[in-house]
């Protein structure tokens, strides 16, 4: 136990402990936290600017899960009943981009959707269009990108879950005279909730302090807390304030988290 | 019986199943399709001889061959490459004791720790990376292969640990009372029984911790110090400067990586089976 416990205070809590003190302290022209210690970063944080950033941060990333879910489920459900030699292959071609670098399959969304990407040099070719259109940069293009690269983490937990389904439960709640909708919200939805609760949350944590994404997909238009996050580290050069949102960050997480698992367990209970 | 017939309805029944089946199929295929077909045109894209925009001028190999004599890109690779296979020996070691700790022995307050545990599934990458930056930088540690090595520890030890765990949790102990019952000692009994009956959870979460750790960039990013490009940071910087057909083609070679490491891991697996 000994070595875990110490690399995850080290490296983990402590690390935290830093950025929590950090961000109480103000900054030198370089950047770096000095004294006097005060409240005013998180003062700043409640700007109308970054408050309105962090509730656009977290409508994206809802946005984000509630498409992934809804996308996944039929998927998922789809290979879960898929004869075995056919499911395998599904699966392992799930599993390919759940294993692929997300910044190279970010970069090749991105590179799909340019004005000068294959969409566009393709549309234009068949004379369809003539100008290219500009798909990326909007919010959209940054929630399509997230989608995109979410997918695989929502299809396999839902998978993992439906797998496991017992078919004779859905059976005998047709045969008690549910039609299939009620079968599906009292029955199937209850039974594999685990699924689509750790899938929710491996799509919306990484979604709400996404960096990559929307540098790539936003084109440098769209800002999101991550890319606030970024640039106080970087251009911006403002490390204490840059603490202060991170644990702000953290903190909104973590609560959708435990709200998240709280309405799960409610959800099980009420079957 | 006779109640039932009154509940079901014959006969719409059957169209609404195959219409059910038809939106599934539909739905899969969509999905397919767009997980696929960005990354497909990248990997056709690679092998076009024009050097910007996206119309087809003719077939090349010479982006692969450039990539071989791109000095920068070799050495961002294989520092990549020492980073992934160190940390994850490193995982593996310090993921697979703190399951058997987690798993056996009793200690104080080891709810916290379990749920420290999952503290990197649930705290944003970005907060994990600004976090370690400042927390090198308070210390006065200079940032490099040392810190790019731990951090890669700190956030992928927690899944061998959680790939292990779970292994553990229906492992057979009365084999291991059976080595020592038959003269075996402590140290013995561990490298004969335990750890080749984890192998196949160790195996799981190294590959895990591997390919965590080679794709990484958000944390690298942060701390990381001067010169010290992981392949991922290569490609970011690449990217920003505006692209050339160069990317398409480490972009393939990647992909084709992380293909042959699934494949290896189902391999794996089945021969366990």
């Amino acid at each position: 136990m000994f070595p875990g416990a110490f690399w995850l205070v080290v490296f983990f809590a402590l690390p935290l402990l830093v950025i929590f003190v950090i961000s109480f302290m103000a900054r030198d022209e370089l950047g770096s936290p000095v004294p006097p210690f005060s409240l005013d970063n998180y003062q700043q944080a409640f700007d109308s600017l970054y408050l309105n950033l962090f509730l656009f941060s977290l409508w994206i990333s809802l946005l984000t899960t509630v498409v992934t879910l809804l996308i996944s489920f039929p998927v998922a459900l789809y290979i879960a009943r898929s004869p075995k030699r056919w499911r395998n292959i599904l699966i392992f071609l799930v599993m390919i981009p759940f294993w692929t670098n997300f910044l190279v399959r970010t970069y090749a969304l991105q590179f799909l959707m340019r004005a000068n990407g294959p969409i566009n040099t393709l549309l234009q070719g068949l004379g369809v269009i003539q100008e290219p259109i500009s798909m990326l940069s909007t919010p959209v293009a940054v929630l399509i990108g997230l989608v995109y690269g979410e997918l695989p983490f929502m299809i396999l937990p839902l998978y993992a879950s439906l797998e496991k389904f017992d078919w004779a439960m859905f059976e005998a709640a047709q045969d008690l005279g549910a039609d299939m909708r009620r079968a599906f919200l009292r029955v199937m939805l209850p039974m594999t909730m685990p699924g689509v609760l750790a899938g929710s949350i491996l799509v919306f944590v990484p979604s709400v302090g996404s960096y990559i994404t929307v540098e790539l997909m936003g084109g440098g238009k769209i800002n999101m807390i991550g890319r606030v996050i970024a640039s106080q580290f970087g251009v911006a050069s403002n490390w204490p304030f840059g603490s202060a949102i991170s644990l702000l960050l953290m903190v909104v997480v973590t609560i959708a988290a435990l709200v998240y698992f709280r309405v799960g367990r409610g959800e099980r209970m009420a079957l | 019986m006779g109640d039932r017939a009154e509940y079901a309805p014959p006969a719409p029944e059957r169209p609404n199943l195959r219409l059910g089946q038809l939106s599934l199929i539909a739905v899969t295929l969509f999905t397919f399709a767009f997980l696929y077909v960005p990354i497909i045109v990248l990997i056709l894209f690679s092998f076009n001889s024009a050097r910007t925009g996206a119309v087809w001028q003719g077939f090349t190999l010479s982006w692969y061959q450039r990539l071989l004599g791109n000095e920068a890109l070799l050495t961002a690779a294989g520092r990549s490459l020492i980073i992934g296979i160190v940390s994850t020996a490193g995982s593996v070691v310090i993921g697979t004791l703190t399951a058997l700790a987690m798993e056996r022995e009793h200690f104080r307050a080891k709810a916290v720790w379990d749920g420290l545990l999952y503290m990197p599934v649930i705290i944003p990458e970005i907060v994990s990376g600004v976090s370690l930056l400042l927390f090198f930088a308070a210390g006065g540690i200079e940032r490099g292969l040392l810190t790019l090595v731990v951090s890669h520890i700190a956030f992928s030890m927690p899944f061998v640990y959680l790939t292990v765990r779970a292994r553990l949790a229906d492992f057979d102990r009365s084999i291991e009372e059976a080595a020592q019952d038959l003269g075996a000692d402590e140290a013995k009994t561990f490298w004969l029984i335990t750890l080749p009956l984890l192998m196949p959870g160790i195996v799981s979460g190294a590959l895990l911790a591997f390919t965590l750790s080679i794709d990484d960039f958000i944390i690298s990013f942060f701390v990381t110090g001067k010169g010290w490009n992981t392949l991922p940071i290569y490609i970011w910087s690449q990217l920003k400067q505006g692209v050339t057909p160069e990317i398409n083609a480490i972009s393939a070679v990647l992909l084709l990586f992380s293909v042959s490491v699934i494949a290896l891991s189902l391999l794996l697996q089945r021969r366990r089976n």
